[in-house]
C-alpha cells in the first residue's frame, strides 16, 4: 500500500505532474484507458497531515468479517466489527462509481460493481457495502482496481441528508490508496 | 416500405396485373399501418387500440401539449365522456400541458368504442380519435384455477438449452421433452411495450397482468407526462379482478426479490419499478394483497433500524403481514414446517435475490451463499403455494417466476441460467401433477422477453484446441456429454468434457472463457461511466457491441414462445400480442369484470 501523500507534497507532485513527470508505478497502474488525471494524487483525508504520525495502527478488516450471520430477518454484525467501532481500521475493496463527483463519500464494495446503482434506478447495492467518508470530494479514482481505505469505523444506520443514501457501516477515512 | 413500390411491377406484363391488384389491396392496409409513429399534440390514455375486459377499472387521461386552454372535449361513441362514465373529469393546465382525467371508470358494454378528443392548442384546434375494444368472453369449458409460469428472459434458446442439459439428445433425437414443452397449445408472443421495441420485465409482466401495454420500467399504469412515479393512470390487474369479482385466492412466487419487476407487476401500480419500498408496502393493500407471497427480498420488508434493511422508514412489513394472519417462513426448513392448513403465506428466504439453483442446491459455496444456506427450491415454493391457495373454493390465480434465468443471461452465465430453467420446469411438473387431479387448472408457461443468446454449437478441448478454435460448428459439433446419474433432473456437472457453445448477440466488453465459472462472475464492470471487461476473467477479449453505458448483456426484441394446457388453453394459437395472455386467463376463468363493482 502506498500512503497518500500529505497535502503539501500533493501540491508539489501536482507541479511535477504538469510537467508529465510521474512517480513510478502510478501511471502504468492506471485502471481505465480514458485520459483522466492520475489517480491517487488528490487529497482524500479527513485529518490534517500531521495526524499521520500520531495515528494508531489500523486493524485490517475483511468484508467477510463484517457479519457473523445473515438471515431473512437481517444481518448480524460480527463481534469483531462491533469491537472495532470507533477504532481505526483498514479495508480493501472497490470504489463504486459515485453518484456525482462532488460528494464527499463513496461506496466501497467487495467486488467491482457491474451495475451502477447511483446511475441506474434499477440497479441495487449488495448488502455488505461500506460507506467511506472523506474530508472533500474525490474523483478520478479507479473503479476496477482494489483500493485500501483506512480510518475510523462507524456503525449504525445513517441517512445521508443530501442524497438519502442509507448506510450501516462507515469509515471516516484518513487514507485512501491503491491496494498492493 | 414505400407505398409507391408496387406500381413498378406493372411493366412485367398482363399476368402480374392480377397479382398486382391483390397486392394493392394488401398494401393499402400496409401503407396505413406503416405511416409512422403518431405525431399528435393529444395523448389519450389508455392508448389507441387498447382492449379491455368489460368492468375492468382504469383511469382515463387526456393530455394536450402546447395547450391554449384547459377545456378539452371528449366523447365516447358520440356521448360526452363525463356523461358516459357518470363522473366529473378533472381538468388542469400544468405549464403548457392541459389534462383531462376521470379516475376509476370502466366500460360495461362489450364492443367497439371510439374516443374523440378536441382541444385548443397554440397552433390551432387539434383533434384525435382512438378506438377501444371491450370484451367479456368465457371459455366453453372453464378453468377454476390459473397458474402462470414466467421464465424471465427465457427465450426459445433458453428453453432449448434446458432441454439439451436436462434431457439429452441421442443421434439427433431428443431423449425427452421438458414439462413445459409437453403441453397442448403453443403460441408465438410479441413483447414490445407501447413506447419502444425492446421491453423490460416490468412492462411485459404488466401486459400479462392487465391486458394493457405499458412502458419500460412501468407496471399497471399508462405513463403520464409528470415526473411523479405514483400518479400515473392505473389499469386494474388480474389479482385485483380475481379478488374483486370472485373472491379467488391469489399468489406470487419468485426466486428474485419479491418486489422485483415480474412479481411486482402482478400487484402494484407504478411508473418506476425501482420504487421498491412502495411496492413492498403496496402488497398489503386489501385490493390486491396476495394470499401467498414467496421469494427473496426481505430487505424491503424490514425496518430501517434492522441491519440489512433497505427501507427508508421503520415499518416492519413482516410483522404487519403476520398481524393479518400470514404464516411467515424465512428458511426452507420453516417453509416445510408451515402447517398444512395455512392459507396465507409470507416466505422471504434471502435479504436480496435468492441464489441460483446451482449455487444454492449444488455447489453450496459458503463464500457465495453468505449465510443463506437454507433456501427452498422453486419446486418447494410452488407446491406449498398450490397447497395453500387450493383451499379457496373459488379457485386461485398463481404466478410463479423463474427469475434468475434472466439475471444469469444478463451476465452471460448460460449454465446458471439453464439450471434455473430446469428448476422452473420441475416446478411446472408439480403444477401439472396438481392439474391432473381435477382437470380444472389452466397452466401457462411463457417468457417475458428474450435474450441475445444463441446455441452456436458445442465446445470441447479434447483435441487440445482452445478458445474460439474449440467452438465446434457443423459436423464438428458432437453432442454434449451432460449426464444426470443421480436422477435429480439436473446434470451432475455443469462443465462436462463436451459442453455447449452459447454465444451472445448483444454484449458489453468482456473476456470470453467458454467455460463454466465456478463462482458467479460478472462479465464487465463500470469504470468511469463505461463498462469495461472484468479483469478477473481471463479469456478472449470480445469488444462490446452495445452502448458502453451498459455492463450487461441486454434483452432482445425477439418474439418468445408460450405453451399452455388445460381449460382455456385453446385460446393460444399462432402469433399473439403479449396482452392476450391476460385475456386468455380471464376468459379461461370466465371472470366478469362487472361483478363486485361499487
Ligand atoms: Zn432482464
Amino acid at each position: 500500500m502506498k500512503k497518500l501523500i500529505p497535502r503539501f507534497t500533493g501540491i508539489f507532485l501536482g507541479l511535477l505532474l504538469a510537467g508529465n513527470v510521474l512517480p513510478g508505478g502510478l501511471q502504468q497502474e492506471r485502471a481505465v484507458p480514458g485520459g483522466e488525471p492520475p489517480l491517487f494524487l488528490r487529497t482524500a483525508r479527513a485529518a490534517p497531515f500531521w495526524e499521520a504520525w500520531t495515528r494508531p495502527p489500523a486493524t485490517p478488516l475483511a468484508f467477510e468479517e463484517m457479519y457473523s450471520g445473515a438471515s431473512a430477518l437481517g444481518l448480524q454484525l460480527s463481534p469483531k466489527l462491533k469491537s472495532l467501532e470507533g477504532r481505526r481500521v483498514s479495508m480493501t475493496g472497490f470504489m463504486a462509481p459515485p453518484l456525482k463527483p462532488t460528494l464527499a463519500f463513496f461506496v466501497l464494495t467487495q467486488v467491482p460493481m457491474s451495475v451502477c446503482p447511483f446511475c441506474s434506478t434499477d440497479a441495487a447495492w449488495p448488502s455488505d457495502i461500506v460507506l467511506v467518508k472523506l474530508s472533500e470530494p474525490v474523483n478520478s479514482l479507479p473503479f476496477d482496481q482494489p483500493i485500501k481505505v483506512a480510518g475510523t469505523l462507524e456503525l449504525g444506520t445513517q441517512i445521508d441528508a443530501e442524497t438519502g443514501f442509507v448506510s450501516l457501516v462507515r469509515i471516516r477515512a484518513d487514507t485512501v490508496a491503491k491496494a498492493e | 416500405m414505400k407505398c409507391g413500390f408496387f406500381p413498378a411491377l406493372k411493366s412485367h406484363g398482363a399476368k402480374t396485373v392480377a397479382i398486382f391488384i391483390v397486392l394493392t389491396v394488401v398494401t393499402s392496409n400496409l401503407c396505413f399501418a406503416l405511416s409512422g409513429p403518431v405525431n399528435s399534440p393529444i395523448t389519450v390514455l389508455p392508448i389507441d387500440r387498447a382492449k379491455f375486459l368489460a368492468g375492468q377499472k382504469f383511469d382515463f387521461l387526456v393530455e394536450v401539449k402546447n395547450a391554449a386552454a384547459t377545456n378539452i372535449a371528449v366523447t365516447v361513441n358520440g356521448t360526452d365522456a363525463e356523461r358516459y362514465f357518470g363522473k366529473k373529469a378533472v381538468a388542469k393546465l400544468d405549464g403548457s400541458i392541459a389534462s383531462y382525467r376521470i379516475n376509476d371508470v370502466a366500460f360495461m358494454a362489450t364492443g367497439a368504442l371510439e374516443i374523440a378528443v378536441k382541444a385548443a392548442t397554440n397552433d390551432g384546434p387539434a383533434f384525435r380519435s382512438v378506438r377501444y375494444a371491450v370484451v367479456s368472453d368465457a371459455a366453453p369449458k372453464r378453468a377454476k384455477n390459473v397458474i402462470l409460469f414466467i421464465g424471465d428472459g427465457m427465450g426459445l434458446q433458453a428453453r432449448q438449452m434446458a432441454r439439451i442439459l436436462a434431457k439429452g439428445i441421442t443421434e439427433g433425437k431428443y431423449n425427452d421433452l421438458l414439462e413445459m414443452e409437453k403441453m397442448s397449445n403453443t403460441a408465438l408472443i410479441t413483447t414490445s411495450g407501447y413506447d419502444s421495441l425492446v421491453t423490460d420485465s416490468a412492462n411485459s409482466a404488466s401486459a400479462y397482468a392487465t391486458g394493457h401495454k405499458s412502458v419500460v420500467n412501468a407496471m399497471g399504469i399508462y405513463a403520464d407526462s409528470t415526473a411523479d412515479p405514483l400518479d400515473d393512470p392505473k389499469v386494474e390487474n388480474i389479482i385485483e379482478i380475481a379478488k374483486r369479482t370472485r373472491g379467488m385466492a391469489t399468489g406470487i412466487v419468485s426466486t428474485a426479490n419479491i418486489t422485483d419487476a415480474t412479481p411486482a407487476a402482478m400487484v402494484a401500480h407504478t411508473r418506476r419499478r425501482s420504487e421498491l419500498n412502495f411496492i413492498a408496502a403496496s402488497m398489503l393493500d386489501a385490493s390486491h394483497r396476495p394470499d401467498v407471497i414467496l421469494g427473496g427480498g426481505s430487505q424491503q420488508f424490514l425496518p430501517l433500524s434492522t441491519p440489512g434493511s433497505k427501507r427508508k422508514d421503520d415499518r416492519n412489513l413482516i410483522e404487519e403481514f403476520k398481524a393479518l394472519g400470514y404464516s411467515f417462513s424465512g428458511t426452507k426448513t420453516e417453509l416445510k414446517n408451515t402447517p398444512a392448513g395455512a392459507a396465507k403465506l409470507l416466505g422471504l428466504y434471502h435479504l436480496d435475490n435468492m441464489n441460483v439453483y446451482l449455487d444454492r442446491a449444488m455447489l453450496k459455496d459458503p463464500k457465495v451463499l453468505k449465510g443463506f444456506s437454507d433456501q427452498p427450491t422453486l419446486m418447494d415454493m410452488t407446491s406449498k403455494a398450490i397447497a395453500a391457495l387450493s383451499q379457496n373454493p373459488n379457485g386461485f390465480f398463481l404466478m410463479v417466476e423463474g427469475a434468475s434465468i434472466d439475471k444469469q443471461l444478463h451476465v452471460l452465465d448460460w449454465q446458471r441460467a439453464t439450471y434455473d430453467t430446469i428448476e422452473m420446469d420441475k416446478a411446472i411438473g408439480i403444477a401439472k401433477e396438481f392439474a391432473k387431479k381435477n382437470g380444472d387448472t389452466m397452466i401457462i408457461v411463457v417468457a417475458d422477453h428474450a435474450h441475445g443468446a444463441s446455441i452456436t454449437g458445442t465446445y470441447h478441448e479434447l483435441d487440445g484446441k482452445t478458445g474460439r478454435e474449440a467452438v465446434r460448428i457443423y459436423a464438428e459439433s458432437i453432442f454434449p456429454t451432460f449426464a444426470d446419474r443421480d436422477g435429480d433432473g439436473f446434470p451432475d456437472d455443469p462443465n462436462p468434457s463436451v459442453s455447449l457453445a452459447v454465444q451472445f448477440a448483444n454484449h458489453p466488453d468482456y473476456n470470453e472463457t467458454y467455460k463454466f465459472k465456478q463462482e458467479p462472475t460478472v462479465p464487465a464492470i463500470m469504470a468511469d461511466g463505461k463498462a469495461v471487461a472484468n479483469p478477473k476473467l481471463q479469456g478472449e477479449f470480445q469488444p462490446g457491441n452495445i452502448p458502453s453505458s451498459d455492463p450487461s448483456e441486454v434483452h432482445a426484441a425477439d418474439d418468445i414462445i408460450l405453451t399452455a394446457q388445460g381449460p382455456g388453453a385453446e385460446y393460444f394459437n399462432g402469433v399473439m400480442d403479449n396482452t392476450e395472455v391476460f385475456f386468455a386467463m380471464v376468459r379461461a376463468l370466465g371472470l366478469d369484470g362487472r361483478r363486485g363493482l361499487k
